[in-house]
């Protein structure tokens, strides 16, 4: 568990984690066993008179004093491997435009790729520029050591070099509603060249969507949703999340809820499109309003018009 | 002090005052019996609690929906930490044993403010209703986790304002009680009973007191403008009114993190009286053990940024927070070496509140020493948030509390009720809850170490092993439990009649007869010696 070196910061944090969880692993059975053998040999039975001790100064003073050492050379240990995660990224590092919502991730790239998996080359450092659009999330990737909190209304930054090829998992750590524990997609660490003929080529999502269940007109728009995270809500299979389902919603007859009014309508293009850009204009009566933002400044009219091409498909 | 004294006086449990039934109980001002109220009122919500905690466990059995969906899992984690940590731990110890114990162990008839304090119980049980209204009134149940932390709180269409504006009143009976053991603690010690004579749970509740008086109007002022914010649309704590998220972190944290010592000190103080009494031999280093606990009042101030590690603080702010939160480990070290230090050449008497206090020695070290990984920064960014915060935690709070109460209980159960439990089943309880709360929250370490985020209502398969054991743990634990409370509610009405002092003990409470005489106290003793001198009792008034 500590001997793993897949980024920048893992051999600081594991030294922090053997130090620590070394001094604490022996004080702990150190003490158990004293209290153990203290309880064994002064039963009752076996010792029926105590003897009356009632303190010693020096012994207070050793066991403030040995204590007070180790804790600070804990907390060294712990600040001198934290300190380079705090620093700022190397100049040559590769900038990820990292975006959280409930309950998704993407990541936009410096050529304009829009992915819903982290692609990175190894060994080059990466800074993910990050911005939660709702809620409070939080950026974790255990195997690299990182997490960092992404409150909405600041840009926060984190920054790491990976150090070999693979995929690895990557988790909400804030707590953020619903689907929080849905929020995990991969981190593909790709060996320099690989990353360089990913990244030139088209393919913008990740490896999870590449099973061919669409026709190929409307592939693009089952791209685009999973994409930009409209699946952490509604389904395609007909099961209920916090949104309707996509299956059967064309043409279908809803009841929704406008201000406080209730109103009869069929779902059409123009219904989509609105629940797109003002999402909590009409609500489907027995959904929450208020969960879903606007997604006016993530998809272009082309776009919208590719999803609701999709939409159609799923009958 | 004859016997023939007390007799004519009636005990507290058939005192007949101005009402009669249950409202000489609601109505009564005798600190004996709100203590009461509050053993009944807490143990209630626990029982409530811990089955809450028992459905998550069995959810969290196997990945993906098992018996319940994941609204209703972030409901019940919610409630569930609301209800243990406002309406349990944290008045708790001081509620029921502090209530009926501080006058007792200082030589007091009742508390400096009877009336102040039967209030107290009152607020309590208000707040405890409004709080659990957001169950059942309105739309759903509140999804927040007991942080409540913005923006979530404030964009959830659950019903999370009761929620919030409970523990607002719940911290007026927090604050109430601490001003009343102030006083009590200044004004009613028996004569002869200095500042360094008195007992050392009394010293934790006074260290308690001044945190509850100094640290609850905080979460009470930042409560309110939650719904200030909610209600009225001023920003504090909401980025799109303007406000700054991590504002609200930092004012929950100053109140809620001194609120684990308001939890914890009166914990340490039980385990203070209960090993002289067992070991038969005075508290080692009675001083050092009154320092560390103001110590820990103080100190325990200024950790709070501790929570923030991930947050975003500045690099000085996390230096200096996670600097001053190893400091706060010297104190409690310090008090771990002490109690063990009692233990040295004692005649220990293995007995069912010594088996409870042992067994807290052993999770309090574990809880405290994982709080060490937590406190350094590097090893904090790692394990943040995951399941590794919440096994330290409930080692802490649950392990250190829980044990605690449980070693209080069965230490004062026999002066409280005037009767005895069988301590065969007691020792069966402790032996099966103990085992089962190792291995529900030992596998949690482990989970969070590989990096498994906490409330999480679903999880990877490569965590479903531990979350296997650790749920079984949980069963064994709850059913030690059982065992334990079952044979406590069972000896309340028929254990047989208790003796005044059936382990031998020193402090004041066991010089009056089981249970207490209304008023206490006939006359008023006064004090001559240090409150654990086992040496003025010979060897034959030692043993039972």
């Amino acid at each position: 568990m500590f001997s793993s070196n897949l980024s920048n910061f893992s051999q600081g944090v594991n030294t922090a984690f053997i130090v620590i969880l070394g001094i604490i692993g022996f004080f702990l059975v150190g003490l158990t066993a004293v209290l153990i053998y203290f309880i064994v040999k002064y039963r009752a039975s076996k010792h029926p008179v105590a003897s009356q001790v009632s303190g010693n100064t020096t012994l207070e003073i050793i066991w403030t004093l040995i204590p007070l050492l180790l804790v600070l050379g804990m907390f060294y240990f712990g600040w001198v491997a934290w300190k380079p995660m705090e620093s700022r990224p190397p100049r040559n590092a590769m900038h990820i435009k990292t975006t959280a919502r409930m309950w998704n991730w993407s990541f936009t790239y410096e050529n304009g790729k829009v992915t819903d998996t982290l692609y990175i080359p190894v060994g080059l450092p990466v800074a993910l520029d990050m911005e939660a659009l709702d809620v409070i999330h939080s950026l974790y990737i255990p195997v690299f050591r990182i997490k960092k909190d992404i409150v909405p209304g600041t840009p926060r930054l984190t920054w790491f070099i990976a150090n070999s090829p693979g995929s690895y998992d990557l988790f909400c750590t804030e707590y953020c509603g619903l689907q929080h524990s849905t929020m995990i997609t991969l981190v593909k660490a790709l060996p320099g060249e690989d990353f360089e003929a990913w990244y030139a080529s088209l393919d913008t999502t990740s490896a999870q969507s590449t099973v061919q269940i669409a026709p190929p007109a409307s592939e693009e728009g089952r791209k685009l949703i999973k994409q930009v995270g409209c699946t952490a809500c509604h389904t395609t299979d007909g099961t209920r999340l916090v949104g309707p389902t996509y299956k059967g919603l064309f043409g279908k007859t809803e009841i929704v809820i406008t201000g406080k009014e209730e109103r009869t309508i069929t779902v059409d293009e123009a219904y989509i499109r609105t629940s797109i850009l003002d999402p909590n204009k009409d609500i489907v009566k027995g959904y929450t309003k208020g969960l879903m933002l606007s997604y006016g400044n993530q998809l272009n009219e082309e776009e919208i018009q590719k999803i609701i091409d999709y939409l159609r498909t799923l009958q | 002090m004859s016997s023939e004294n007390h007799s004519c006086q009636s005990n507290y449990l058939t005192f007949k005052g101005k009402y009669a039934g249950v409202w000489g109980w609601l109505f009564s001002t005798d600190h004996k019996r709100i203590g009461i109220l509050y053993l009944y009122s807490i143990l209630s919500f626990f029982i409530a609690g811990a089955f809450l905690g028992l459905l998550m466990k069995l959810e969290l059995i196997a990945p993906g929906s098992t018996i319940m969906r994941a609204q209703t899992y972030n409901g019940f984690f919610t409630l569930h930490g609301i209800t243990m940590i406002f309406l349990i731990v944290i008045p708790g110890i001081p509620a029921v044993f502090g209530n009926f114990f501080l006058p007792l162990l200082i030589g007091a008839r009742d508390v400096a403010f009877p009336r102040l304090n039967l209030l107290s119980w009152w607020i309590y049980i208000l707040g405890a209703l409004v709080a659990l209204s957001s169950q059942f009134l309105g739309s759903d149940p509140p999804d927040t986790g007991w942080t409540f932390y913005a923006p979530y709180s404030f964009r959830t269409g659950t019903n999370m304002l009761p929620a919030v504006l409970g523990a607002f009143i719940l911290g007026f009976s927090s604050i109430l009680t601490g001003l009343n053991f102030i006083v009590t603690i200044h004004r009613l010690r028996a004569p002869g009973m200095t500042w360094l004579r008195m007992p050392l749970f009394p010293w934790s509740l006074y260290g308690t007191a001044w945190i509850q008086l100094l640290a609850t109007p905080i979460i009470g002022i930042t409560l309110l403008m939650v719904v200030a914010e909610r209600t009225l649309k001023i920003g504090f704590f909401d980025p799109t009114l303007g406000g700054d998220p991590v504002l609200y972190q930092h004012l929950f944290w100053i109140y809620s993190h001194p609120a684990v010592y308001i939890m914890i000190l009166p914990a340490m103080g039980i385990i203070s009286e209960l090993l002289p009494a067992f070991a038969r031999k005075p508290i080692f280093g009675y001083k050092a053990i009154v320092v560390s606990t103001l110590l820990i009042a103080f100190i325990g101030y200024f950790v709070w940024g501790h929570h923030m590690f991930t947050a975003g603080m500045s690099g000085t702010a996390q230096f200096a927070f996670s600097f001053l939160t190893f400091l706060v480990a010297i104190p409690s070290a310090v008090k771990v070496f002490n109690w063990l230090a009692t233990l040295y050449k004692g005649s220990i008497h293995i007995q069912t509140p010594f088996l409870w206090a042992a067994s807290f020695l052993f999770v309090f070290m574990i809880g405290g020493m994982s709080g060490l990984v937590l406190g350094a920064l590097a090893t904090n960014v790692h394990l943040h948030d995951t399941a590794f915060v919440v096994a330290h935690f409930h080692f802490i709070v649950f392990g250190g509390v829980g044990y605690a109460f449980m070693a209080g209980i069965h230490y004062w159960f026999p002066k409280m009720f005037g009767r005895m439990y069988d301590s065969g089943w007691a020792n069966t309880g402790w032996g099966l809850f103990f085992s089962g709360f190792l291995t529900l929250y030992f596998p949690m370490f482990i989970l969070g170490m590989k990096g498994m985020p906490r409330r999480y209502f679903d999880y990877l398969p490569e965590f479903h092993g531990l979350n296997v054991i650790s749920s079984l743990g949980a069963m064994l634990m709850l059913f030690g439990l059982a065992i334990v409370l079952i044979n406590l509610m069972r000896a309340a009405r028929r254990g047989a009649a208790a003796p005044d002092n059936p382990w031998g003990a020193l402090t004041l409470e066991w010089t009056v007869p089981s249970p207490p005489p209304v008023a206490n106290f006939i006359d008023i003793p006064t004090i001559v010696t240090h409150p654990y001198d086992y040496s003025i009792l010979q060897p034959k008034d030692l043993s039972k």
